[in-house]
């Protein structure tokens, strides 16, 4: 590989991503990999739950979907993919897979399983563990559904090296998804810190997908994006010293520009001479965005310095339940009824309600976003009434949606379209824990 | 004038903190912006929205900055009752920001 370009794409920037942008890349993209990201902080304690239920499930509910889709067209172009969408389940991930691969006459593939992210029996040992939130582990009792511990690069190289077509992983850390094959064919030592930061900027431009060809970006009339209905998801063509062009497949919808870049470089980070993944240490402070074509932004100036000591883990407790209502008002005053419908139920709640932990009241159209700061403006057409509120029982939680769904024969006058809902909150928070406790294991095994 | 005019931005969360970037159109305003549009400043046009103290990052080579800030307290991504759970709507709340006048096109001209 020293001496050429290597060719990444983005086939999945979240779970329910599109699936055709993964295709086109596959067939037209001249790809090496195809790198799917579909795991966030939430997902994966949902995927427990799901693996609770059926030992067989908790891996991502479209695997199967996008690897019908895109692993003939790998296949024929030699395109190796990498993904996370093992979620909570790699090895049944890794079955489901292989056995999709035999039935599409792709026998011979070699699919590949990470495993050790899942440090749920450490956490529990370990109850005096500190959380974000200074409490112990303890505070979360048998609420605790999940623990799995951010993994980086190494057992993706390992898969990498004994030849897997495809490699799946649980949680694995964003940018380590792209990083890992620039390791493996660049021969980057893992204390390369300078070439192990670039490639993470790398990473990070690529995670979200269509967000930096042009997704999430547009503004009519400021910021127009072309044909975002067919965009397309990006390209890095990386070289052996970290530097990258970004782009995508000539005439596919969306934009590769400065701005595209820009706004994802900085998405979801907090310092960015300090992004911490379980590889390094990233500084994005030194990057240098330059347009060499249309479509075509080169990527320089990543640096690095030692990786982190531990590994953040993500915890996935249970924690009660939200339940909602709402109705909606129209025409002249339709405003002053919104507010008196909100009136009645918050009365009501006050007055009857003690099991509901937390209450919040919106104007959907005045205030619902930003409070004050949209309050202020004028009188809507229309406003969308909504209470939500928390509660420990599921009964409880449902009251709130009766409260609302009252006001049609109770409430203001010309009350219309109520809906209430029911869910469980399954939150998350976070502690550390040391490297050394976390062991991942690679499995390929050949379809 | 305000912050839309000459500043794009995206917002995105983890946990309870959300970080907002703010980027210039135009590199030349970015020196401009840089006095304006302050940690301070930022606290106080979106004080009903977050908690506590803003941290700006400066990222002077791509002509942005970057502010890391706290929801109100429960309002993390999962717990929030907020119709926006993710905090993705803030930068639009941030850009709605009014600049005070540029007294001269000292940026502009190089010359401050």
């Amino acid at each position: 590989m020293k001496g050429r370009t290597l060719r990444l794409g983005a086939g999945a920037g979240y779970s329910g991503d599109r699936i055709e942008p993964a295709v086109q890349l596959a067939a037209h993209g001249q790809l090496d990999y195809l790198v799917f990201e579909c795991l966030a902080e939430r997902t994966i304690a949902l995927s427990q739950q799901a693996r609770a239920r059926d030992e067989r499930a908790g891996f991502d509910p479209l695997l199967l979907d996008r690897m019908r889709a895109v692993l003939p067209i790998c296949r024929a172009n030699g395109v190796r993919v990498i993904t996370n969408m093992g979620a909570a389940n790699p090895a049944g991930a890794a079955d489901a897979v292989r056995a999709l691969a035999r039935d599409a006459g792709l026998a011979g593939l070699h699919v590949a399983a990470v495993t050790g992210d899942d440090v749920l029996a450490q956490v529990r040992q370990d109850q005096d563990a500190v959380l974000e939130t200074g409490e112990s582990v303890h505070s979360l009792a048998d609420r605790l559904v999940s623990a799995n511990a951010y993994i980086g690069v190494e057992p993706i190289v390992e898969a990498l090296a004994q030849d897997a077509d495809v490699v799946i992983t649980g949680r694995a850390a964003d940018p380590s998804l792209f990083l890992a094959p620039q390791v493996h064919e660049f021969g980057w030592r893992l204390d390369d810190w300078e070439r192990l930061g670039a490639g993470t900027v790398t990473g990070h431009l690529l995670e979200c997908a269509g967000q930096v060809t042009g997704g999430y970006f547009a503004e009519p009339g400021k910021k127009d994006v072309v044909d975002l209905a067919h965009l397309g998801f990006p390209i890095a063509e990386v070289g052996e010293d970290g530097a990258t062009v970004i782009t995508k497949v000539p005439g596919s919808g969306g934009c590769v520009s400065l701005a595209t870049c820009k706004e994802q470089l900085l998405y979801e980070i907090h310092d960015p001479a300090a992004y911490y993944t379980p590889d390094v240490v990233a500084d994005f402070t030194a990057v240098t965005l330059t347009e060499v074509g249309r479509d075509r932004v080169r990527v320089q100036g990543g640096r690095g310095r030692t990786r982190p000591e531990c590994l953040k883990v993500t915890l996935g407790y249970r924690d009660g339940f939200v339940g909602e209502g709402q109705i909606s008002y129209a025409g002249g005053g339709a405003r002053r009824r919104a507010q008196l419908a909100l009136e009645i139920v918050a009365a009501r709640i006050s007055e009857y309600g003690h099991a509901i932990e937390e209450l919040r009241c919106d104007l959907i159209g005045v205030d619902a976003l930003h409070g004050k700061l949209g309050a202020s403006r004028g009188e809507p057409y229309e406003v969308r009434v909504r209470v939500a509120g928390r509660a420990q029982s599921a009964s409880a939680a449902a009251w709130i949606g009766n409260e609302v769904e009252a006001l049609y024969t109770n409430g203001p006058a010309g009350g219309a379209g109520a809906t209430r809902l029911v869910r469980q909150i399954l939150a998350v928070t976070s502690m550390l824990l040391p490297r050394d406790q976390v062991r991942c294991q690679v499995d390929v095994r050949e379809a | 004038m305000t912050l839309r005019d000459l500043a794009h931005s995206r917002s995105g969360d983890k946990g309870t903190l959300v970080n907002c970037s703010v980027i210039a159109y135009d590199p030349r305003d970015f020196e401009y912006l840089m006095e304006v549009v302050t940690a301070d400043a930022v606290k106080a046009h979106l004080r009903d929205l977050i908690h506590g103290d803003v941290a700006r990052y400066l990222l002077p080579s791509l002509g942005a900055m970057n502010f890391v800030m706290a929801r109100p307290p429960g309002n993390s991504v999962t717990r929030t009752l907020a119709l926006d759970a993710h905090g993705k709507s803030i930068s639009s709340a941030l850009l709605e920001m009014i600049l005070p006048d540029r007294s001269l096109p000292a940026s502009r001209g190089g010359i401050g």
